[in-house]
């Protein structure tokens, strides 16, 4: 049997083979889904919704649904758009998210996807919960305000042995992504800069740099995130 | 064409959006043929005068004064806009708000390394001060917001485009580049 299959994303019919999800595909071709907790070569968890797309008037989430022959996918679309805004509003109201005191301003994607889908305000009232920050660790700081339960860290960042530096502790609107404090302590420059750079928002901060690219030259400054694609 | 009239206030702001207002350098030559200013710390006036078309407002709600500022405008203004962040979340005077209102007023006045005048070892409160609030309050968590320009400061082409398309009526143009939240 081919492994070859058609989908259709927003009428454009792609040619692609079982086994990706949409996602993938999506990129594969250009197309633009939003993500946040997906990252390329980690394990998919589905938790942030914000590739939500629409396949027979039903919604999944992109980063875990596998292709199947015939899908039909509505992605970029009035409806869509607006409940990835109104994720994003959530983030940003069941948070502390302080952009202009935080260092990753300019580099967030979620501050991104809030420009790209033009939040000016967010519809939702706002929580202020309070967070306690750990500055305990010598090469990061853990920014809870800012932290919006991607799990990034968790799946992507490991010592040679495959331990893992971050986990998560309680569950439901208490959960929260905290730093191993043994494992912390073993910490080399090199991974706590890969940390800062794999987390989407402003949670893990390497220290004594910040700053660094000045206004005017940050990523997601002078274009909006995605922009390499389409749609 | 009969002037638009605009008010503008700082409520637990800083006064950068006011300097950023400033910032639209000499297109503020052809505001002025366009507005006339009201209730503002640009020309002094305390009180308003006459009804107005668009009311500015930077800065959030941290006490009795602001929420009392804040209606007044609500008040007497047609339109009303949120300028900056601190409007539109509270913006960095918020990052009090996860803090007991007494942890924060004792770090003040008395337990803070750069407190050393205060030998009477006083908290104010007065009838005639403004009463602080539990939180400080986006602005449109208290009164109708009409428009919000967000940024730290908003930048000026922003303020431009919003306030030019208000006055003459047309379409706001905002492209990517001016909306931005620092």
């Amino acid at each position: 049997m081919s492994n070859q299959i058609k989908i259709v994303i927003d009428g454009q019919e792609i040619i692609t083979e079982r086994g990706k999800t949409i996602v993938e595909v999506a990129r594969e071709n250009n197309i633009f889904i939003p993500t946040l907790c997906f990252f390329e070569g980690a394990e998919k968890k589905a938790n942030c919704r914000i590739c939500t797309i629409k396949i027979n008037n039903r919604m999944m989430t992109s980063c875990t649904t596998p292709v199947v022959d015939g899908m039909e996918i509505e992605n970029n679309t009035p409806e869509l758009n607006d409940i990835r805004k109104s994720i994003i509003e959530l983030l940003f109201v069941s948070g502390n998210h302080f952009c202009p005191a935080c260092e990753k301003s300019g580099n967030c994607e979620l501050q991104a996807l809030a420009y790209r889908y033009q939040m000016m305000v967010p519809r939702f009232p706002y929580w202020f919960p309070k967070k306690q920050i750990d500055a305990s660790n010598k090469k990061i700081i853990k920014e809870q305000n800012r932290c919006i339960a991607c799990k990034r860290c968790i799946k992507t960042i490991f010592d040679e042995k495959g331990r893992r530096y971050f986990a998560f502790k309680n569950r439901g609107q208490k959960l929260e992504v905290v730093l191993d404090q043994v494992m912390g302590k073993t910490m080399s420059d090199e991974i706590a800069k890969k940390a800062m750079e794999n987390c989407p928002v402003g949670s893990i901060l390497y220290r004594e740099t910040g700053f660094e690219v000045p206004i005017g030259e940050r990523k997601y400054e002078n274009e909006p995130i995605g922009s390499n694609l389409k749609g | 064409m009969n002037k638009k009239i605009i008010a503008t206030t700082s409520l637990a702001g800083c006064f950068g959006c006011h300097m950023s207002i400033l910032d639209i350098d000499e297109r503020i030559l052809d505001l002025i043929e366009l507005v006339e200013f009201d209730k503002s710390p640009i020309d002094d006036i305390k009180k308003f005068t006459q009804p107005v078309d668009i009311g500015i407002i930077e800065g959030g709600c941290c006490n009795s004064e602001n929420i009392e500022t804040l209606k007044y405008f609500r008040e007497n203004c047609n339109i009303l806009v949120s300028l900056g962040e601190c409007a539109i979340m509270g913006g960095l005077p918020a990052l009090r708000n996860g803090i007991p209102i007494e942890e924060c007023l004792r770090e003040a006045y008395l337990d803070g390394p750069t407190v050393q005048l205060n030998t009477e070892q006083i908290i104010p409160a007065h009838e005639e001060l403004p009463m602080i609030l539990d939180k400080v309050y986006p602005c449109h968590e208290i009164v109708k917001i009409d428009y919000f320009l967000p940024g730290c400061p908003p930048r000026a082409d922003l303020i431009w485009n919003a306030l030019y398309a208000l006055i003459t009526g047309n379409k706001m143009e905002l492209p990517y580049e001016v909306i931005k939240f620092d």
